[in-house]
């Protein structure tokens, strides 16, 4: 797959290459109307510096940015349509409401600066925050809102000016884990009813995952992977990605439906292939046995067990031997086999259950 | 309170009169302060009116060439100004003014040992800047509108002169400034700021030809007397009374008339 | 709300006594002169037309005055803390020269600049007809010359101080830079802009050697009360004392008012 995502008949097309100092940004995506698109990447990736790029905040020093045919950026013809000109929206992960507004004259902003008088202007606001359902907020002070109440008024804020393109920096990143649940809920909802392209920035998979029609998958400033959620999740390309949607994931070489590992150990697939390959299978895939299993499991490998973890209604466990697994297990499984760090025990994994794809 | 003051005011006067006339006579009657020159020694702190700088400077050297042990400190500064410092304490033992008025303030406070004894007199000059851009010539000219004028205020002696001088020729004067001091006035006119000012002959005299001095008849009312005393609080009065015997010396009144002062 | 007694009690209890001894040094000087002023004859003082004249052209030339600072003032703290140019770090001590400068060294300064002869001076004469020296402009330009920095200083590190990502806001919103301005930057930094131009009044008030020495001195054009209490310092040191607790009312008390306009609705 080329590093370009772009659909055809992308409203927004982007093609940036942005230096800052040894850091260097390259990426190639379209975005189409109506599409969220997420970008998804660790720390440092380049994430908020293409959305910067994206609103104009960023001169490219290679590329361009085109939305709905319209030239917004072209670095070889020496265009920069400023921020303030571009029909971009930027929702910043802190928000950003202006201190010394109420929620009304923050969603009025950028209406008044485009010229539109007071009380009309105050009064698209009110509909705005009513669409984020906060009607009754108008006159509060941003240190009054909550911090669900703040990104929905700065979403409101960015809505109301009508953007084609919307942008949004680690939108969820700033609010406890209590209301991201439900900020998230209503995120979804409101972008579903934008029509225009929306890019959001995220590290969280299950906000990409949650809001996205499709994934970026940003490292080192270069794009990795792109796809729908479902095909990243499935096939993940490097270890972050891997470990992001929660998949032990393999490099190997293919003979037929037998992998042979880049560490060694052999792994046995129900689908044939060759050459160079990637191998995933769930954790929930995994069993853990005493003795060496019999019957259907074709993989079975000696391993130890490095430490675990309790989640919801699952354990984690991280296995090491010929090559490191980790296996979801029941806490009842766990309690009969009697895990504990350093315990010798047999990992499984059904053929069927292996995921094998061109590297 | 006021009362208290005064009350206070009164004793101090007495005592000093008490002791000026013990050591008044002797202090005139010693003017060949040479001979116990070898017993002088010590710190003299001299305050003069600023008008006073450049002879004080210069008769400075030569009382430390008679008076070698002793180290003579000059402060100079407006006459009323220093007049306060010294009814607010200013340890100090020699006092000269720019005017009697100034020196009656300090002499009220009960701070003067002795009667002062003027020592110079100073009269008035129209300082023009060397070009005469207002083309002034007489005192009479200090009534036209279109002048830049600067007068010193009446607050301060040069200023009282000033009045005096007006007054006496009937003339009412189109201030545009008023001065809180003579050398304030004087630098104005050296800017070319102003058109004209009254300043005192010396002063002209001391800026060199950066300004002209012009004389007016009327300058014989306004003469300001330099009185001059030893201070009754004086840490080393011997040594002061040595320097006032030297300013009213014959080569202390030469010095005077060189720089445009007139004798008393 | 909560914040308040939760800081006093963290006071490191060592501050205490300097920050008594600060406190004593700063009002003792008062008390010194409300224990020595003339009580007695201070209506007499009060009534005097002059003293009313003085006082009333203060407090309009300090206001004034710190108008152009704020009006001149901001833009220049703006430029200072935004631009970036060769020679910045050197034009932000330049800034500060006024409070160095002896105030008398500054009048004469503004003489060679502003005066009748000087530099721009002498063709605001020969083309306008305007001359500044001796005239209550002249006090305004002189107390602004003296002020200017404080304003300056203050709005410098308030804009210093702004996080330049709202301005970023403001321009993906659809703002122009200088409706950015008005309407972001300017409200965000209106407490240091506010500090600053009380500073500047403050200092405009109690201006003095710039002002004398410049605009010289004349009832009702030119003499402020700080001219005022110096001359009457030559004259009747108590009469100054009571003219400079006028002096010292009268801006303790527009400060106090100010402060509770501003900072009322803030805190």
């Amino acid at each position: 797959m080329s590093e370009d995502a772009a659909p055809n008949g992308a409203s927004l097309e982007a093609d940036l290459y942005v230096r800052r100092g040894s850091f260097a940004l390259t990426m190639r995506f379209g975005v189409a109307a109506g599409e969220v698109v997420a970008i998804l990447g660790p720390n440092g990736a380049g994430k908020s510096t293409a959305l910067r790029a994206l609103a104009g905040l960023l001169p490219l020093h290679r590329g361009h940015v085109r939305l709905d045919g319209a030239v917004l950026d072209d670095a070889a013809a020496g265009v920069r349509l400023p921020p303030e000109r571009r029909p971009v929206g930027l929702v910043f992960q802190d928000y950003l409401l202006f201190p010394h507004l109420s929620a009304r004259e923050n969603v009025a902003f950028g209406l008044r600066a485009r010229g539109v008088g007071r009380a009309a202007a105050g009064a698209r606001a009110d509909v705005a925050l009513a669409g984020v359902g906060l009607a009754d907020v108008g006159d509060r002070k941003p240190r009054q809102l909550s911090g669900g109440e703040a990104q929905r008024v700065a979403l409101a804020r960015v809505l109301v000016t009508e953007p084609r393109l919307v942008l949004l920096d680690e939108p969820l990143a700033a609010l406890d884990a209590g209301s991201r649940l439900q900020v998230r809920a209503d995120l979804r909802r409101q972008l579903a009813g934008f029509g225009g392209a929306t890019v959001l920035v995220t590290h969280d998979a299950l906000d990409a995952f949650v809001l996205a029609d499709r994934l970026v998958v940003l490292e080192e400033g270069a794009v990795v992977q792109a796809g729908t959620p479902t095909e990243v999740a499935r096939r993940p390309r490097t270890d972050y990605v891997a470990r992001l949607v929660g998949l032990n994931l393999y490099r190997g070489v293919a003979h037929g439906t037998s992998v042979t590992l880049d560490t060694g150990a052999v792994v046995a697939s129900a689908h044939h292939a060759t050459g160079r390959v990637l191998v995933a299978f769930p954790p929930a895939a995994v069993t853990v046995h005493r003795e060496q299993p019999h019957g259907s499991a074709r993989n079975a490998w000696p391993v130890t067990v490095v430490r675990q973890e309790q989640h919801a209604d699952t354990v984690r466990v991280w296995l090491t031997g010929p090559l490191d697994v980790a296996a979801d297990l029941t806490p009842l499984s766990v309690g009969e086999l009697r895990l504990e760090p350093g315990a010798e025990v047999w990992a499984a994994v059904k053929a069927m259950e292996t995921m094998v794809y061109p590297s | 309170m006021t009362r208290v003051v005064l009350l206070g005011t009164a004793l101090v006067l007495l005592l000093s009169g008490g002791i000026s006339c013990g050591g008044g006579p002797s202090d005139s009657s010693r003017p060949g302060s040479s001979a116990n020159s070898s017993v002088l020694s010590g710190t003299v702190t001299v305050l003069a009116a600023a008008s006073l700088t450049e002879t004080f400077m210069a008769l400075g050297e030569h009382f430390q060439r008679e008076h070698p042990a002793t180290r003579l400190q000059f402060s100079f500064a407006a006459s009323s100004e220093l007049a306060s410092q010294i009814v607010n304490g200013a340890p100090a033992d020699v006092f000269a003014a720019a005017s009697s008025s100034t020196m009656h303030q300090v002499v009220v406070a009960g701070a003067v040992a002795g009667k002062p004894a003027v020592f110079a007199r100073n009269r008035l000059q129209i300082a023009v800047p060397v070009d005469n851009p207002g083309d002034v010539t007489r005192l009479a000219d200090f009534a036209r509108r279109e002048l830049a004028i600067a007068l010193c205020a009446p607050e301060v002696p040069c200023g009282a002169a000033a009045v005096r001088a007006l007054e006496s020729a009937g003339i009412i004067p189109s201030v545009d400034t008023l001065e809180p001091d003579v050398k304030s006035a004087l630098t104005k006119v050296e800017l070319g700021e102003v058109d004209a000012a009254l300043v005192y002959r010396t002063d002209v005299q001391a800026a060199g030809g950066r300004v002209t001095g012009i004389d007016f008849p009327q300058a014989v009312e306004a003469v300001n007397n330099y009185p001059i005393a030893v201070l009754a609080d004086a840490p080393n009065p011997a040594a002061g009374r040595a320097f006032v015997a030297l300013v009213t010396s014959s080569a202390g009144r030469r010095l005077l008339a060189d720089a445009g002062f007139q004798q008393p | 709300m909560s914040r308040e007694p939760e800081r006093s009690a963290g006071l490191p209890a060592a501050l205490v006594p300097l920050a008594g001894l600060a406190l004593a040094f700063l009002l003792l000087p008062v008390l010194g002169l409300v224990v020595r002023a003339p009580w007695r004859s201070m209506p007499e003082v009060l009534s005097r037309p002059d003293v009313a004249d003085a006082l009333r052209l203060s407090l309009l030339c300090a206001s004034l005055a710190s108008v152009v600072c704020v009006v001149l003032g901001v833009p220049l703290a703006w430029l200072l803390a935004r631009a970036t140019f060769r020679g910045r770090s050197l034009l932000r001590a330049l800034v500060t020269v006024p409070l160095v400068l002896p105030p008398v060294v500054g009048g004469v300064a503004l003489f060679t600049a502003l005066g009748r002869t000087g530099i721009v001076g002498r063709w605001l004469d020969q083309w306008f007809g305007i001359t500044l020296p001796f005239t209550t402009a002249g006090v305004v330009v002189a107390e602004a010359f003296v002020a200017m920095p404080f304003l300056v200083i203050s709005v410098e590190g308030a804009l210093r101080g702004v996080d330049r990502r709202f301005e970023d806001a403001a321009a993906t919103l659809g703002a122009t830079r200088w409706y950015t301005f008005r309407r972001v930057t300017l409200p965000i930094v209106a407490p240091g802009v506010v500090a600053g131009a009380v500073l500047s009044w403050a200092r405009a008030l109690g201006e003095f050697g710039a002002t004398i020495t410049f605009a010289g001195n004349f009832p009702g054009t030119t003499r402020t009360m700080p001219v005022e209490v110096y001359l009457a310092l030559q004259r009747d040191p108590a009469a100054a004392i009571a003219l400079s607790l006028v002096l010292l009312v009268v801006s303790v008390g527009v400060l106090a008012v100010l402060r509770e306009r501003w900072l009322g609705s803030r805190v």
